[in-house]
Order: C-alpha cells, then structure tokens, then sequence
C-alpha cells in the first residue's frame, strides 16, 4: 500500500490578477521509504503542490479546489487543522529552500530543536535536549554539546541546513519533503547536505519527496522522477527511464538543455517560448506552443497522464496514439 | 554516526570560541555601550529616578507643608525667622525671605526701612514691638512655591508621580497594545479587520472624553490614572505590532514551524513576539515621554493629580502663571521634566540601533 496518495489535487490562486492555476489536477503515489523527485523549472508548481499537502497555503488567496491526499487513512486536505498539526512535524516534515530565513533568528538552535519533541512527543526539556544534541551530532554537527547554545546566525549556511535537517528529522518522520535543500548553497556543500539527506533517510527509511529543479541531483537521488509543467505532470516514470527514454518533449528538452552535453563553441540548446500564463484558460497541452512535435490533436484535446509501460507515464497526446516514437529534437541532437 | 558523517563535515571550526551563543541582548547590551548618546541618557535618566526616590527623604521638608510668609522665595534666598511673643506659650514663630523683609516695616520711611533689614540680613537680631528678627540657618535650594512649600521637594515628589504615570501607564499600554495587535496580525482575514476597525474607533473618540468617563465612573483615582491613559496609548503599539507581525508571519521560519506542527499560541509567542520585541521596547520608551505629557495634560484641566500633591506638569503648570516675577517656579520643573524627555528619546534611539540584529555586531 502507498504511504501517501495524491489524486486529482488542484491548488488555485485567486489574485487580482485573476485564477493562477498553479497546481492542476496532480496524481502522484509515493510509496514508504522510497525518494520521488519532482523537477520543473519556476512557477511550475512544485513548490506548491507539497505546501498543499501540509497545509502552507496561505488561505485567501489560495484555495485548495480539489482532490484527496490520502496519508495513513487521513485525507490532510480535509481533515481538522488540528488532526494535520499533529501529523505535521511528527509524520510529515519538511526542510525549506534558504537555510538563512528558515531558523527563526531570535532563538537558540536548542529551543527550536527541541520544540517538536516539547510538542510532539511531550517530553520533558532536559530529555528533548538529550535527544536533540544526539540528533545534531547525527547531521554531522562536531561538538554539538556546545554550538546547540548558538543562535543561527553563528552558523555557517550548510550548517544550517543540517540544523534544518536534524529539526525536520528529530521526531522521525514517515515522510521528508525536501523544496530545493541545496539550491542556496554552494556546490561542495550541496553534495555534502544530499550525501546527509540520503544518509539519514537509509538508516530511519524516511520516504522523500525531493522538489529539484536540478536534473543531474534527481540522477543520482531519486529512484522516481515526475516531471511537472505549468501546475500539470506531463511525465512520471523511474530515474533511469526518464533519462533513457524521455516519453515526453518537454522533458526531452529539459535534458537536452544540460550544458554539459553540449561540444565546445557549439550554441546552447534552449527552450523556445516562455511557459503559458497560467492564469488564462487554455484548451489542449500546455507545452503545444514550445514544441518541436506539435500537431492539430495537441491543441485541441486536454491530455491527461497515461501509463505506456507499467510505471512510466506521460501525458503527450501524440505519443499515446503513436504518432512519434521518439520526442527527442532530432536537427540538435548532436553531442550525445 | 558522528563518524560516519565526519568525512563530509567542513573544516572544524575553533569550538571554544563559540562555546556560549551571545543573546540579543547582550548583544545590545554590547553595541549600547558604544552609543555615548544613548549611555547619556540612561545614566541621566537613572539618576534622576534615583534622586527623586531618595532625596525627598532628606530634604527636611514635606511636599505638603506650608509657609505663607515665605511666600516665592527665590532659590537660596537667605532665611529670617520672626518671632512673634506671646501672652501665653511659645511665641509664634514665621520664616520670612529676605526679598520679602522689607515689607514687613512698611510703615516706617523708606530710608529707615533698608537700614533695618541690612542691618537684619547681617546677622543681628532685631527687635521691633513684639517681634524678633533673627537669621535663620534655613535654606530652600530651588527656593519656595507662592504657598511656601519648599520647591525641591515638590519637583522631586512630583517626579516620583509622574515617573509613576509614565512607566505604569506604558506598561498598560504595551500589554494590551501587543496582544492586541500580534492576534490581529497574526490571525489576519476578518478577526484582523473587526479587531483593528475596533481600534479605529477607538482613535477616533476623544481622548479627554474616554477619561471623564473613565473619572467619573469609577471616581478619581489615582490608579485609574494610569488605566485611563494606558487604555488610550495602546492604540499606536497595536498598530505597530500588528504591522510587524503580519510582515513576519510570512517569512520561512514561521512557515517552518507551522509545517512542524507547533500550536498556533507557541508560534505567536515564542516566535513572533520575540522578534518584534525590538521594536516594542523602542516604541515604549518613546511612549513614556508621551504619557508624561498627557499626565500634565489632565492635570492641568483637574483630572490628574490632585493638590496637594503634584507632579512636573502640575508644578509647570503653576509656575508659568509666576513667570514673571518667580522664574524659578517654571525654569526648576522644566529642567528635570526636559532632561528626562531628552534622555528617554535618547535612550529610544540607541536602544533602536542595539536591538536592530541586522547592524554590525563588531
């Protein structure tokens, strides 16, 4: 059975401007223990889908217009904020993008620490702190005993994020929703924060949802990848497959953009187009107007994710009918 | 684990010297001591605190104690006592100003009249019917008010009620003013509205009216006092926290506790309070400054402080009717009342800069 369920889950945005559809009608399943990617370039919704999921839409102007998430027999759309609050934190946790702004700056690194055990678990201080410090020297914190007396700021960036880490991680939780955890730090300390996160997750078999816009961390971090496009799934398949046989053009593109696939002295490859104003109604595929495979169907029909093999989806009309076998852009294929 | 995960820690920082985390503040503590201003105006302030606490004790003289005939003497003005003698008793003893000596021979000639009182004022003593003339050891240092009551220690008993007013009343005031606005700001949508439409009505009311009610319905009082200008001032630091709270409340680390499931009470006022705390103490101490004035304000239309008892609006309020003739009367209380505005605002200031996180911490 699936740890947690997610059908048919719409998130608007009701803004002036109009209804930001930002997430539209997005199944996915994730199964315990497992680390999902979801991948897609800004404003793509995937940030939006997980605040969803814990209740972090701010409410008006967003509204959650549909759909069930289906976690342990409760649905955390609907459910009492009570009911979600006693699952957030405990069975559901999350680590944020900028470590920066994610500790509250006021406080000792122990008083945040601790607060889920104190809350959570109803432990007594001493006992929180005792398992707090253990936690701290689990995310690789030397000295822990000491700089859990520290304010924030007294942290490094990467530091943080494992104060982040041990936080998210300190009541042991089913699931870790990870939004972009490395995307504000540098590269030596990206790969030491994901060699962490996958560290912790094998020895408590925490299941992930990794939110990337970075394809060559979901290559190497997540056993499935779903690829998402303008608040919709347009592709969802295992790791491998995704980059050995994209089914859909969109994320066709996205590898093909990779610059180091590209030989010396040659023009990158880019997108054409800019992604559609999701605040305007459309009909048919919301990639039609930047792809190189487009036909009549595409602009006509509402496609809808379907299964080619068994676990790998996608939702391009014209490779479901078979019309093109290959979504790759032939004319630029030219490194690889 | 530890070592486990050691291969990947970064270079090990020297622990020792960050063993303690400094608090907020200490670290205001430490960027105040630089800020001479700022230091000025709390030690000025600590001090006149301290004088008129303690001072009143020793002056020898009450706030209350009258002297008709000493009527305005000015500040050090040497003292003469008349004794009167009696049929019966103890003769009837008077302090008299040296300003006002003169009079008290009016009906002997004008040259005969300054010969007399020099001849007082050197230190013999004079005997005219009844009455004896004489030095007196008495000093007045900010001389006496038109009833003869010994100035200094009416400005200083003053300062104690106005000290009073001003700190209890902001006191008042911040407590209603930040749970006010922290629940508005942070609860948001209609209970934001209701409550900070509330709050405008409440503006929009008299203020004088608000406190005749207030008097009248629960009597003068002097704790009422206090209530009735708190319950006023709390308006402002509601919208100032509300503010701030609803600029915060979006931010990731509130975002992260939300997500770690704290109750919303935890999340107010553990996370949100705190880091409006800045803000909170600077504006309080610009209020207090605020309601001393306001103090004065009522005292002057007779709804504060009764007499005898005063306080630095009261005693200023008094003396600008002397001015011409007694200066003192005025210059005194002005003097105290002005340097505790002066070192408050300065003390706000500073404290503004050493609360601010986001200045160097060097």
């Amino acid at each position: 059975m699936a740890l947690l369920e997610v059908e048919n889950l719409r998130t608007y945005f009701y803004t002036r401007g109009g209804v930001v559809r930002a997430v539209d009608n997005v199944s996915f399943m994730l199964e315990p223990g497992e680390t999902m990617g979801i991948v897609g370039e800004s404003g793509s919704g995937k940030s939006v889908t997980c605040y969803s999921l814990l209740g972090l839409i701010p409410r008006p102007p967003g509204k959650i217009v549909s759909g069930s998430a289906l976690f342990g027999g409760v649905d955390l759309l609907s459910c009492p904020k009570e009911q979600l609050r006693r699952i957030q934190g405990k069975r559901i946790s999350m680590i944020f993008q900028d470590p920066m702004t994610s500790l509250n700056p006021y406080m000792r690194v122990s008083d945040q620490l601790v607060e889920p055990l104190l809350v959570h678990d109803k432990m007594s201080r001493s006992q929180a702190l005792t398992k707090a410090i253990t936690s701290l020297e689990e995310v690789g914190i030397q000295d822990a005993a000491n700089r859990i007396n520290l304010y924030p700021h007294q942290f490094s960036g990467g530091m943080r994020q494992r104060v982040m880490i041990a936080m998210a991680l300190i009541s042991r939780p089913e699931i870790l929703v990870a939004d972009e955890p490395t995307t504000a730090l540098d590269v030596t300390v990206q790969a030491q924060i994901l060699e962490l996160i996958r560290q912790r997750q094998k020895d408590l078999g925490t299941a992930v949802i990794f939110i990337t816009h970075d394809l060559g961390v979901v290559a190497s971090f997540c056993n499935r990848v779903n690829v998402m496009y303008a608040g919709r799934i347009v592709e969802s398949a295992p790791t491998d497959e995704i980059f050995a046989r994209p089914m859909h053009p969109y994320n066709a593109s996205l590898q093909q953009s990779i610059p180091a696939l590209h030989k010396k002295g040659q023009a990158l490859f880019t997108i054409p187009g800019l992604p559609p104003d999701l605040t305007i109604e459309f009909r048919g595929c919301p990639f039609a107007s930047r792809c190189a495979h487009v036909g009549e169907i595409c602009k006509e029909q509402d496609p809808a994710l379907k299964q080619i093999v068994p676990g790998h989806g996608t939702s391009c009309i014209r490779f479901q009918r078979g019309e093109i076998a290959d979504v790759r852009i032939k004319n630029f294929v030219s490194a690889v | 684990m530890a070592t486990a995960t050691a291969s990947i820690e970064p270079a090990p920082i020297r622990a020792d010297e960050l063993v303690q985390g400094t608090s907020l503040w200490k670290d205001a503590w430490f960027r105040l001591k630089k800020n001479h201003v700022a230091l000025f105006g709390l030690y000025t302030f600590c001090t006149i605190a301290l004088l008129c606490v303690v001072v009143p004790f020793f002056t020898g003289y009450t706030y209350e104690q009258t002297e008709i005939s000493l009527k305005a003497s000015a500040p050090m003005e040497p003292i003469f006592l008349r004794s009167e003698a009696r049929k019966v008793g103890e003769p009837k003893k008077s302090f008299i100003a040296l300003s006002n000596l003169e009079d008290e021979f009016l009906e002997k000639p004008q040259s005969d009249r300054k010969a007399i009182v020099a001849k007082i004022a050197s230190g013999e003593v004079y005997q005219e019917g009844r009455d004896t003339y004489q030095r007196s050891n008495q000093r007045h240092v900010f001389g006496t008010d038109p009833l003869g009551r010994d100035l200094l220690t009416r400005v200083l008993v003053g300062g104690r009620i106005s000290l009073a007013v001003g700190f209890a009343a902001t006191l008042v005031s911040v407590c209603i003013g930040v749970l006010w606005g922290a629940t508005a700001g942070f609860a948001g949508g209609k209970v934001d509205t209701v409550m900070m439409r509330f709050a405008d009505i409440l503006y929009a009311l008299p203020f004088t009216v608000i406190v005749i009610l207030l008097m009248v319905m629960f009597g003068r009082n002097f704790i009422l006092l206090f209530v009735a200008i708190g319950a006023v001032e709390w308006l402002n630091m509601a919208r100032i926290v509300r503010g701030q709270i609803i600029s915060l409340k979006n931010q990731e680390f509130i975002e992260a506790a939300i997500s770690l499931g704290l109750p919303s009470h935890r999340i107010l006022f553990r996370h949100l309070i705190p880091n409006v705390i800045g803000s909170i103490i600077i504006y309080a101490t610009l209020t207090v400054p605020n309601v001393m004035l306001l103090e004065a304000v009522l005292s002057f239309l007779g709804l504060g402080v009764q007499p005898p008892l005063s306080s630095w609006g009261v005693l200023i309020d008094e003396g600008s009717r002397t001015m011409e003739t007694s200066i003192w009367l005025l210059v005194c209380p002005a003097i105290f009342f002005s340097l505790t505005l002066f070192s408050l605002n300065f003390l706000g200031d500073g404290l503004r800069d050493a609360l601010d996180p986001k200045s160097s911490k060097d």
